[in-house]
């Protein structure tokens, strides 16, 4: 097998991969603006507790992590049966529980990157839009978030290629099913593990690094142009 | 009768206690003048919402923006308050047109009546608009946050130290504009400053403070004609103020020939034209007090007067206001005056060293 030709299962672990990272950070990404909004803006009594919750998937092994979503989240959980009995949804051992997953796992990450960009942002520009008649949510949507623009496309791309990586958290809550939650990581394992499987494990390898750069290039571009507007 | 400005608001922050109560009847320039950390801008800070008082109301035109006893507060954006801030606070992401519109919009079509066309040829800001707000010059920042403060139409307008970061000459690209801006809307203006030069010709009335208290308010010129104001502002400010007209902008000697009720003034280097009116302020500690009309000196402006008052200040000064012919205060050594002998109702020959002429609040000197 040559190094350069993924076979149909990489590609399915490939676009597996996208897919769920892709999710996780269309969906985490609306709560990581707001979360990091109220962290950067607001001030109120157990602060630090929210604080202190974001950031533990960050310091958490991810197998306690993904021990935890199974508990919450699994068919019986707490969580997860209020989904499934209300919703019909389902996490355990699909590719939502993986999204899940790994959305919880970057989230502290993108958190971090939007508050830090709010915080950047003069107060007194939000203060001139409210004097000019604009309520706090218009000064949100038309002065805030252009301002911070950069630093969500910076948390936005951090948390996908943080996504991409997921494993620990993953395998522990969803489990490694091929076509459904196996991503490249966890395709990648699963080759080391095999006798025979080098080959296909270094290819994955070089697919890993090349989506990360990529990823990092792209975000590094993004925010040059960002920053050109605003001196324009 | 209906005020035009009302306000009483108390508020202690710290060890620090705002105690401020003025009003105003007509529309025109009230100018908040006192030291840095006087209290002035958590006053107009107030008045826009940015920060609660304890207590009071402030009302604008009728409006009650806050009231205590009635539990009124409105939010800032309701208030209708235009606010030009000190550091122009432009929004980066936009270019000067949409700066110059995002209030003008929010604000319903029939309640404008300050019009995009008349506001951009006034501030001479036309060929600015489709650029950054970051390529613009301090002064030009400043033009557009006031054009952009004018645009919502405003029952008032607050201006914080608009000329403070700029340089002498960036600020004569400003100063008219504001004095013109006025007279052109007919708004009621609340000017903060600590330049007693700069609120001059621009203020009709003023609000004296320090440490959080008003210590005088009244129409500017009588205000700063008292021997009272010696004990609040600072001895460079202190001084009489007169209005004079321009006869001749420069004689033989390059002098500029400024008439008043009382005489004639020469002043060098002063770039004014004739026929305009303007304010000058005679420094109190730049007058001289002689029971002699000196024949051999080099004071051009000298003139008879008689003294009505004199007041010590306590550290050494005594304030002297003189008639002569118009209101004249010199600020003498309690040691002269003793030894001068000098009490009201004598007479006496007031030589006038230096004037400051106001606009632009640069210093003229001249002997």
């Amino acid at each position: 097998m040559p190094l350069v030709e993924l076979t149909p299962a990489e590609i399915q672990a490939l676009k597996l991969s996208l897919w769920v990272s892709g999710w996780a950070v269309a969906f985490s990404l609306p709560f990581g603006i707001l979360v990091a909004w109220v962290l950067a803006r607001l001030n109120f009594p157990g602060k630090f507790i929210l604080d202190g919750v974001v950031h533990l998937p960050l310091v958490l092994p991810p197998v306690v992590t993904g021990y935890l979503l199974l508990i919450l989240m699994g068919r019986k959980g707490a969580i997860g049966s209020f989904l499934y009995e209300n919703f019909r949804i389902t996490l355990a051992f699909n590719w939502k529980g993986a999204a899940l997953a790994a959305a919880v796992m970057a989230f502290p990450l993108m958190v971090r990157a939007v508050r830090l960009s709010i915080q950047g942002v003069d107060c007194g520009l939000e203060e001139a839009a409210r004097t000019l008649g604009a309520g706090p949510v218009r000064v949100f949507f038309t002065i805030t978030l252009p301002l911070v623009t950069p630093g969500i496309i910076a948390g936005a791309i951090l948390a996908f290629a943080r996504s991409l990586g997921e494993f620990g958290a993953t395998i522990t809550f969803v489990s490694n099913i091929q076509g459904e939650t196996q991503t490249l990581p966890l395709a990648l394992y699963t080759f080391i593990q095999m006798p025979g499987g080098e080959t296909a494990a270094m290819r994955l390898c070089l697919l890993s690094l090349g989506l990360a750069l990529a990823a990092l290039v792209f975000s590094e571009m993004l925010a040059r142009r960002f920053a050109l507007r605003l001196k324009r | 009768m209906r005020q035009m400005i009302d306000i009483n608001i108390q508020r202690q922050h710290g060890s620090f206690c705002i105690q401020a109560a003025f009003n105003q009847q007509q529309s025109g320039v009230t100018a908040l003048f006192g030291p840095s950390g006087a209290g002035k801008t958590s006053i107009i800070n107030m008045v826009a919402g940015l920060i609660k008082p304890d207590s009071g109301h402030i009302i604008i035109n009728g409006v009650p923006l806050y009231d205590s006893s009635k539990r009124i507060n409105l939010p800032l954006e309701k208030r209708r308050i235009g606010y030009v801030f000190q550091d122009a606070r432009l929004f980066p992401h936009l270019p000067v047109r949409s700066n110059l519109t995002y209030g003008m919009r929010l604000t319903p079509a029939s309640e404008r009546f300050i019009r995009f066309d008349d506001v951009v040829d006034l501030l001479g800001i036309g060929n600015l608009l489709n650029r950054g707000p970051c390529t613009l010059s301090g002064g030009e920042k400043q033009r557009v946050a006031i054009g952009r403060a004018l645009l919502t139409s405003p029952a008032l307008l607050l201006m914080d130290e608009p000329l403070a970061s700029l340089d002498n000459s960036r600020k004569q690209e400003v100063l008219p504009f504001i004095e013109c801006l006025c007279k052109a809307f007919s708004l009621p203006v609340l000017y903060v400053s600590h330049c007693l030069d700069e609120i001059l010709n621009m203020a009709q009335y003023l609000v004296l403070l320090d440490q959080g208290k008003v210590k005088a308010n009244g129409p500017i010129e009588s205000l700063v004609n008292s021997l009272d104001m010696g004990r609040h502002i600072s001895p460079s400010d202190f001084g009489s103020v007169i209005k004079a007209v321009v006869k001749i902008q420069k004689d033989q000697f390059g002098l500029a020939h400024l008439k008043f009720p009382g005489g004639v003034l020469k002043v060098p280097d002063v770039h004014v034209n004739s026929g305009d009116t303007l304010r000058v302020r005679i420094p109190a500690r730049a007058v001289a007090v002689a029971f002699e009309k000196p024949r051999k000196s080099s004071f051009r402006n000298i003139y008879p007067a008689s003294i009505l008052e004199i007041a010590d200040e306590g550290n050494g000064f005594h304030g002297v206001c003189m008639n002569a012919g118009f209101p004249l205060l010199a600020r003498i050594t309690s040691h002269s005056v003793e030894k001068l002998g000098l009490k009201p109702g004598l007479k006496v020959f007031a030589l006038i060293k230096s004037v400051n002429i106001s606009s632009g609040g640069s210093g003229n000197g001249f002997k």
